[in-house]
């Protein structure tokens, strides 16, 4: 009786655990599938002509560019608030403050807050100072977004440094910020593998966007301008009426969705080479 | 020289106390600042009126945020009653049964599932899920249905909130001591004997947190949601119906309200109420997933 329960279970378990792989097999399936007939190198190499929007010539590299000038600048800012922020918590302060403990936390409800909340609430800033949609805008939003992914992920690595690495250089009578910097080479592909995560979720994100970076067709030459961002060159494609239009919105999907397993296989291969430096 | 060298130390003390404590700040800052801005429709409606009431016409001056909220509460528990089973028996099997070598085959897979974009699945739903359910479910019990439903939007959003709750399942069952495993072994527990009353026992209080984690998730979802769930201001009377969640409210209207009076400030009340319920349950799950990993790591 009990060996039957076990293998009923059993049973549960593993068609449940091939319906995920079925899933993402699907996923995958449609998005490659509908996305590569209209596929073409003009998509990723011309910014939209006229009468794109009819179903005419011209391709989303507008919103290739956009996306990238964004979530670089979102990485910049992000990593320049959460190195400090998760040094100061893990280097000077103890295992057991109540300090850091209250960072970690209020950080882990950053993390959870959605991007819409973000978004909305960056633009209500916006409008306060009279600033328009803008790359800027988009770019202080989206880092604002990724900001808690970095130092989540940093914090995780940081975390497991073993002391003689922390006491070597103390004891060898450099300051704690000389420390610092020999760690951060030791965090190096941890840092590696944050950057490559938040760049995925900054990169597919468009509920930050919608309002604060707005949408054009040109590829922004200043921080003022508005620029396109991927995720919503699909959206806005997929509500034209026109065939044409949204057989291009599934190409995007697919561009957008490459650039995604580029990034997230690559985030592996440097967190598998972070395990491998682990002393 | 040493004076310079300790000069920079302390300055880079002092900043990265600073920026610290600038990032502290801000999460108050969100709170705060959309309550600030939600004020205007707060003194001009009762509160309890503005969220029980269904009547949503912003042109008179009218928002009822019933329909919105029930639409979300619909649409998160639909996600979760489909991915739940899914994730917890597959999370067992990861941690409990399956070799290294399927662990590392599924480890990409769930970071691939949960690095894809919110269009991306939302592409994917208006593709398959949705004349799925026009053309081969809704038929059976409705008369009509366009798909754009909220079966769609629960559909779609469960697959979304399963890698999440899949990672936070096997960190919660890592994190029971193998001793415990090995104790009811001995005494001659099968294995899944063994993960019902041991590990799934001793893991409630994590599965909860998890459950609670993934429930804050979906509620503010938004793209993926609002591209197939019908954005219809209703109370949905079944699943093939249309509905509007919360999330898709403010990133339909947002940007395009300026010229009423009070719609913004209703908008920014939505986005408010959307703050505090996800700050609430995160905050709750972080607790007690905290003190789970203190309890065996000490």
């Amino acid at each position: 009786m009990k060996l039957l329960e076990e293998k009923i279970f059993k049973a549960l378990m593993l068609i449940s655990a091939f319906v995920i792989i079925a899933v993402i097999g699907y996923i995958l399936f449609t998005i490659v599938s509908k996305g590569i007939g209209s596929l073409t190198w003009d998509m990723i190499s011309k910014g939209p002509g006229g009468g794109f929007y009819l179903g005419k010539e011209g391709g989303v590299l507008n919103a290739i560019v956009g996306s990238f000038y964004l979530v670089i600048g979102a990485v910049v800012i992000a990593l320049f608030l959460s190195i400090p922020v998760t040094m100061y918590i893990n280097f000077y302060l103890t295992k057991t403050s109540f300090f850091a403990k209250t960072v970690r936390f209020s950080f882990d409800i950053l993390f959870g807050i959605p991007s819409i909340v973000y978004g909305a609430f960056g633009f209500a800033v916006m409008i306060y100072f009279g600033l328009k949609a803008s790359l800027f805008g988009g770019i202080v939003v989206v880092g604002m977004l990724i900001t808690p992914i970095i130092m989540r992920s940093l914090d995780e690595v940081a975390r497991f440094i073993p002391r003689d690495l922390i006491e070597a250089p103390l004891s060898l009578g450099a300051t704690k910020y000389e420390m610092i910097k020999i760690l951060l080479r030791q965090l190096m592909p941890g840092i590696t593998t944050a950057v490559l995560l938040a760049i995925g979720r900054g990169i597919g994100d468009a509920a930050t966007v919608l309002f604060t970076a707005g949408y054009t067709d040109n590829i922004p030459t200043s921080l003022s301008h508005p620029t396109a961002t991927l995720p919503l060159a699909i959206f806005f494609q997929l509500g034209s009426p026109i065939e044409e239009v949204q057989n291009r919105a599934y190409a995007s999907a697919l561009i957008l969705t490459i650039i995604i397993l580029i990034l997230s296989l690559s985030a592996r291969y440097f967190s598998r080479k972070l395990s491998k430096n682990k002393v | 020289m040493i004076r310079f060298r300790l000069f920079k130390d302390k300055t880079a003390r002092l900043s990265m106390l600073g920026i610290t404590i600038l990032s502290l700040g801000f999460l108050l800052l969100i709170g705060i600042g959309l309550f600030y801005m939600s004020l205007p429709i707060l003194r001009e409606k009762e509160t309890w009126k503005l969220l029980t009431s269904s009547n949503w016409k912003p042109f008179k001056g009218e928002f009822g945020f019933l329909p919105y909220i029930i639409s979300t509460l619909h649409v998160t528990f639909i996600a979760i009653v489909i991915a739940l089973p899914f994730s917890l028996l597959t999370s067992i099997y990861l941690t409990e049964y399956a070799s290294e070598k399927i662990r590392n085959f599924f480890a990409p897979i769930i970071d691939l599932l949960s690095g894809i974009p919110p269009v991306i699945y939302g592409v994917w739903g208006t593709l398959t899920i949705v004349p799925f359910i026009s053309e081969d479910i809704a038929p059976h019990f409705v008369e009509f249905s366009s798909g754009y439903s909220v079966l769609a939007g629960g559909i779609v959003l469960s697959v979304m909130i399963t890698p999440l709750l899949i990672s936070i399942f096997s960190e919660v069952f890592g994190s029971i001591p193998k001793e415990m495993r090995e104790a009811s072994l001995s005494l001659g527990a099968t294995k899944w004997q063994t993960v019902k009353q041991i590990v799934l026992r001793k893991s409630l209080p994590g599965i909860v947190a998890a459950i609670a984690l993934a429930v804050s998730r979906a509620f503010g979802e938004t793209i993926a949601v609002l591209m197939v769930c019908g954005n219809i201001p209703i109370i949905p009377s079944s699943i093939f119906d249309a509905c509007y969640p919360l999330p898709a409210l403010i990133a339909n209207n947002y940007g395009e309200m300026l010229s009423i009076p009070s719609y913004e400030s209703a908008l920014m009340m939505a986005a408010f109420l959307l703050f505090i319920i996800i700050v609430i349950f995160n905050a709750s799950s972080r607790l007690i997933l905290n003190r789970i990993e203190r309890r065996y790591h000490v």
